[in-house]
């Protein structure tokens, strides 16, 4: 019988800050073998085919941008909130709610075209993430209710309310009853990067820049310092006068943004028009992006890529292998798994001993506890 | 009359799975313990229960490997947390984020088969009496379980030596340990215990509710049933309630859509959640309720000093 024992390290490892989410992903890559091989697939072959075909070509390229895009905008918001020990785990209705209120213009207002139309788009999706996240942070600092059940449970509803809109008010009436809206007219459909090579539209533009603004923000700028502060001591953010209830609104208005920037990007890009659903868990597997990149901007956008990679494999290994796109679910909660168990070895070293050894050591502690 | 009586037995089915999951994580939280995972341990329980019940041909072993399926899961959460001190929140999260993905993979042949369901209990000459019969002696097993369940959790928290070092433990871990308790070996059975709760309710979603395997049919649950914990303010009859008035409100709203009222039937759909939403903030307009009762360690990690 073993047990383990953490042994707290003087100062953070820096080493294993830089490696452990190396780590993390040469575990899941190890579990993911283990789980191929009992589905009986050949894990090398299962790996070439989830890992490596899905990138091999340009316009695959084009598609992993599109998949990235909202997670690092998603997550970059996240880290904010995370850092400041604030926990909006919201971010899926977030992006929701950015899509719909983005959407009010081509969709109400279809015949208003012109340069305009783009802008005002993500602004209004903007607002609306923001509006959506203003709840749980109201209630969070009117009465203090806890803002991971009340975050999360306004996401069926969020779900719920694009459901109803294009299944009933906001329904293409020449659409042959399907639910989903009119499609897009030109000016409200945002730009592709490079048409030639692929698809990869301007939302992973507004993620790369997202996450540079996040930078500086979080490494260059008072509030910056304000957030880490309160995140890892409210009392001593107190002291300096730092407002907590300030703080949950700064989180959630910001991450709020970012998700319904993201939400109207996905729309106005990848999809072209509102339909029942428009995520396939973005807000949730950008929680796992955020933790992966350490919770810092750059580390996200290389995080980002990653997990978008697992989408796409996902898509691949259905179609080639006949397993469940589900797999790729398995991965992303795996890999968040392992990251925070290596985390651990950041602020400890880790003792395995036997279950006699305690014993031995008794008299010692005594000494040491004094 | 008889019509009551049915409305009043669909939402016994509909609070029980709520009832389960609340009272197992009510254990966990009372041990100063926040395990986020319960949607992902209910799920594994449910697709467990099913595939167990589906492929044995034995609701009865699907129960079983329900419970086991969540205590299992619920270990994984229990070796991060504890043992490796990881981020309670992160880590409950990714526990559901992985029980929802692994659920889906492992339920993909189950789709669309018939499942198991377990029996009602039938006594002769009680269960036809009129009225009270079958709301008393006619309901499916874990109701039964589900109830004393209740009781129990209350008896041994309240009542027990035990249960008072578990919730000594939840205050202040730190003085716990000083006075020699094993903090982490109880915090270990609070979550397996609280594991395989979930792993129970989820079971009796796919065994007993609707008899079949749906991806994601705990639909927010687990959720819920963490709400209920806050909502009851960590005492276990008064989860029992909460999840009572959470089934009325859930079959209401089944009930409404049926009637037809000219609602749109996703606002009927989302007042569950709506209403989670709601009795949070009501509660927690409180103060002194929720700081007198709230374990006041709970969430934060723990690593004995040796």
């Amino acid at each position: 019988m073993m047990r383990l024992e953490l042994v707290k390290r003087p100062q953070r490892s820096a080493l294993f800050s830089a490696l452990s989410p190396f780590i993390a992903f040469l575990l899941t890559i190890i579990a993911g073998a283990i789980m191929f091989a009992l589905l009986g697939v050949n894990p090398l072959n299962a790996f070439r085919i989830y890992f490596i075909e899905p990138i091999s070509q340009v316009w695959q390229l084009h598609e992993l941008a599109i998949k990235a895009a909202p997670l690092i905008l998603i997550a970059v918001g996240l880290s904010v909130c995370y850092k400041a020990n604030i926990w909006n785990i919201g971010a899926e209705g977030q992006f929701i709610l950015g899509g719909i209120v983005g959407s009010m213009i081509p969709v109400l207002f279809p015949r208003f075209e012109g340069p305009l139309v783009l802008p005002l788009m993500l602004l209004l999706g903007m607002v609306g993430g923001a509006a959506y996240a203003a709840i749980p942070a109201l209630l969070k600092t009117r009465f203090g209710t806890n803002e991971i059940l009340t975050s999360l449970m306004l996401v069926y509803v969020a779900q719920l309310f694009l459901d109803w809109l294009v299944r009933g008010p906001w329904r293409d009436p020449q659409g042959h009853g399907f639910p989903q809206t009119v499609q897009f007219n030109d000016s409200a459909i945002l730009p592709e990067l490079m048409p030639d090579s692929g698809r990869a539209n301007w939302g992973f533009v507004f993620a790369l820049v997202a996450a540079g603004l996040i930078w500086i923000l979080m490494s260059r700028m008072l509030k910056g310092f304000e957030v880490r502060v309160l995140g890892s001591s409210p009392r001593a953010g107190r002291f300096a006068g730092f407002g907590l209830n300030r703080m949950v609104f700064f989180a959630f208005l910001l991450s709020g943004a970012l998700a319904g920037l993201a939400g109207i990007s996905e729309v106005s890009g990848a999809i072209g028009q509102l339909q029942p659903v428009i995520s396939p868990g973005y807000g949730f597997t950008a929680i796992i992006v955020a933790f992966l990149g350490r919770l810092n901007p750059l580390g996200i956008v290389a995080a980002g890529l990653v997990l978008a990679l697992t989408y796409l494999g996902g898509e691949a290994v259905q179609s080639a292998l006949g397993i469940s796109d589900k797999v790729a679910r398995v991965f992303q909660g795996m890999l968040l798994f392992f990251v925070l168990g290596c985390d651990t070895l950041i602020h400890y070293r880790i003792r395995l001993i036997g279950l006699a050894a305690p014993k031995l050591e008794a008299a010692p502690k005594l000494e040491e506890a004094r | 009359m008889d019509i009551t009586v049915n409305i009043l037995l669909t939402i016994a089915t509909a609070a029980t799975p709520l009832l389960i999951a609340a009272i197992g994580e009510l254990v966990v939280e009372r041990s100063g313990v926040l395990n986020l995972g319960v949607e992902g341990m209910m799920i594994m329980g449910a697709v467990g229960g099913f595939g167990a019940g589906y492929l044995t041909g034995s609701p009865w072993i699907g129960l079983l490997a329900a419970i086991a399926m969540g205590a299992l899961f619920s270990l994984l959460f229990a070796v991060m947390t504890l043992s490796l001190a990881t981020n309670q929140v992160a880590t409950g999260l990714s526990l559901t984020l992985l029980g929802l993905g692994l659920s889906g993979m492992m339920g993909t042949s189950f789709v669309g088969q018939p499942g198991q369901r377990l029996p009602n209990l039938d006594i002769p000459g009680l269960t036809s009496i009129p009225v009270v019969g079958r709301l008393l002696f006619g309901q499916d097993p874990i109701f039964y379980i589900s109830i004393a369940l209740t009781a129990a959790v209350a008896w041994f928290l309240f009542k027990t030596r035990t249960g008072l070092t578990l919730r000594s433990i939840g205050d202040s871990h730190t003085s716990a340990h000083a006075l020699g308790i094993k903090v982490i070996r109880y915090r270990y059975l609070a979550v397996i215990f609280g594991g395989a709760c979930a792993g129970l309710a989820g079971g009796h979603l796919s065994l007993v509710y609707t008899p079949q395997w749906v991806e994601n049919m705990t639909a927010g649950r687990g959720w819920i049933a963490l709400a209920l914990v806050v909502f009851a303010s960590w005492r276990p009859w008064r989860v029992l309630a909460g999840a009572y008035i959470f089934g009325a409100v859930w079959i209401g709203q089944l009930h409404a859509q049926a009637f037809g009222i000219p609602v749109p039937s996703q606002l009927l759909s989302s007042l569950p959640y709506l209403a989670t939403v709601v009795v949070l903030v009501l509660i927690s307009r409180n103060k002194r309720l929720t700081m007198m009762n709230t374990p006041a360690s709970l969430g934060q990690p723990f690593v004995p000093d040796r």
